[in-house]
């Protein structure tokens, strides 16, 4: 039996994001539910976050998104084989998103599928991506993440309702060249089912719910463990990092882990002030506006960590294109 | 370091003294037995749960989250943590 050519490994072309034109600050909120403006960015670092459009939808979000990433590799749509939108917000259980996305985009006929890991989906659907290039599985990759969290959420429900936001962020993915090293490092990943209750969508017509005390426990006592591996089996210290982005979560989380790590707070990505948690979508946003004002380091190495309901998590080193 | 079991309650209240210091910017003087977290020490949720972490490293009793919203004072969790001691 004939196997594809393998190559020697993956690495990021580009990256693209997007973000809703509605800004909600959070004094807009503090006059629908009892909360402030200090509260919040004391408690969980957000200033503003963006709201998607009534009509505007996930597949909307990451055509933009992936649009833009796809314009920066330099690449045509027909170059891409593959696309993975992680997601957990999308409107329907079918179609998936990819497909849709994919045509839109001018892509044909690629292989298309949704991933669901929810906050830990961008770092997975780029596993899945790095290993499909190297082992000649697919020729280039589209991964994107991309949420509307805000159909999901709460109105009225303070402690969800400041934190979850709308937004999309991608990533193309291609073969190293001759001579290049791999420019995405060995994923760690895993699932923790027995805090599966931890963070919930029960069913359609249920809101977004979590156990904070408990995910915060969580994340802030187990996941630098698997951000250190990540680290290891890329053969990247944590000092060395261009720049550490998790899942834009919680700052609180986020500084902890950093300082676990001992990564610097300058080197840690905080998008979420003016992002919010945009679930899957977090990681590749952040990637994608730091890149844009030139704030992330060509060829520096960052440490991606994803993690959240499931409960999912993976981390990965790729090298900043 | 590992986790001692400190016997006496003034110990535990000298430990956890230390703690919230360095978790909440509490000075350690401050933290007086009948203080309650919430509402004279400003302590939020995510913050009693980093406490109770830092609290099962030093004291070697686990402190779940389900307990954590019963403790309202440090009295509460000295008495927490000294029994749990004893009953371990």
């Amino acid at each position: 039996m004939r196997l594809p050519q393998a190559c020697d490994g993956a690495r990021i072309l580009a990256f693209g994001g997007y973000q809703p034109a509605r800004e909600v600050t959070n004094d807009e909120l503090a006059q629908t539910v009892d909360t402030s403006d200090e509260w919040i960015r004391s408690r969980v670092g957000i200033a503003s976050r963006r709201i998607a459009g009534p009509d505007e939808t996930v597949a909307d979000m990451a055509v933009a998104a992936g649009g833009k990433a796809l314009a920066g590799s330099g690449l045509s749509p027909g170059d891409v084989d593959l696309v993975i939108v992680a997601t957990c917000t999308s409107e329907a259980q079918i179609p998936n998103v990819s497909a849709t996305v994919a045509h839109r985009l001018g892509i044909v006929a690629p292989a298309a599928y949704d991933l669901n890991a929810a906050c830990a989906g961008f770092c997975y659907a780029l596993a899945n991506a790095a290993d499909a290039v190297r082992s000649g599985t697919a020729r280039n990759v589209l991964v994107i993440g991309a949420e509307k969290l805000s159909q999901w959420v709460d109105w009225t429900d303070r402690a969800t309702c400041i934190i979850f936001a709308d937004g999309a962020g991608a990533a193309v993915v291609g073969p190293a060249g001759p001579g290049q090293r791999a420019g995405i490092g060995p994923v760690a990943w895993g699932s923790a089912g027995d805090l599966a209750a931890t963070i919930t969508i029960a069913d359609r017509d249920s809101f977004i719910v979590q156990e904070g005390q408990a995910v915060f426990r969580w994340a802030t006592t187990q996941l630098h463990q698997v951000a250190q591996a990540a680290c290891d089996r890329a053969g990247v210290a944590p000092a060395d990092l261009a720049m550490f982005v998790p899942h834009q979560a919680n700052l609180r989380i986020m500084e902890t882990l950093a300082r676990k790590l001992g990564v610097p707070r300058d080197r840690l990505a905080d998008d979420i002030v003016h992002a919010g948690n945009t679930s899957s979508a977090s990681i590749p946003l952040a990637l994608s506006r730091l890149a844009e004002r030139d704030a992330i380091r060509s060829g520096g190495h960052a440490l991606l960590l994803g993690f959240g309901a499931g409960l999912c998590y993976a981390a990965q080193v790729v090298t900043v294109p | 370091m590992a986790p001692t079991t400190p016997t006496t309650e003034k110990e535990i209240l000298a430990g956890l003294g230390e703690i919230i210091d360095e978790i909440a910017g509490v000075p350690a003087d401050e933290v007086t037995p009948d203080k309650s977290f919430v509402d004279d020490l400003d302590i939020d949720s995510l913050s009693m749960v980093e406490i109770a972490v830092a609290a099962q490293d030093k004291f070697g009793v686990e402190i779940p989250d389900d307990k954590l919203k019963d403790l309202k004072t440090v009295q509460d969790v000295v008495n927490f943590v000294q029994h749990s001691s004893v009953s371990a």
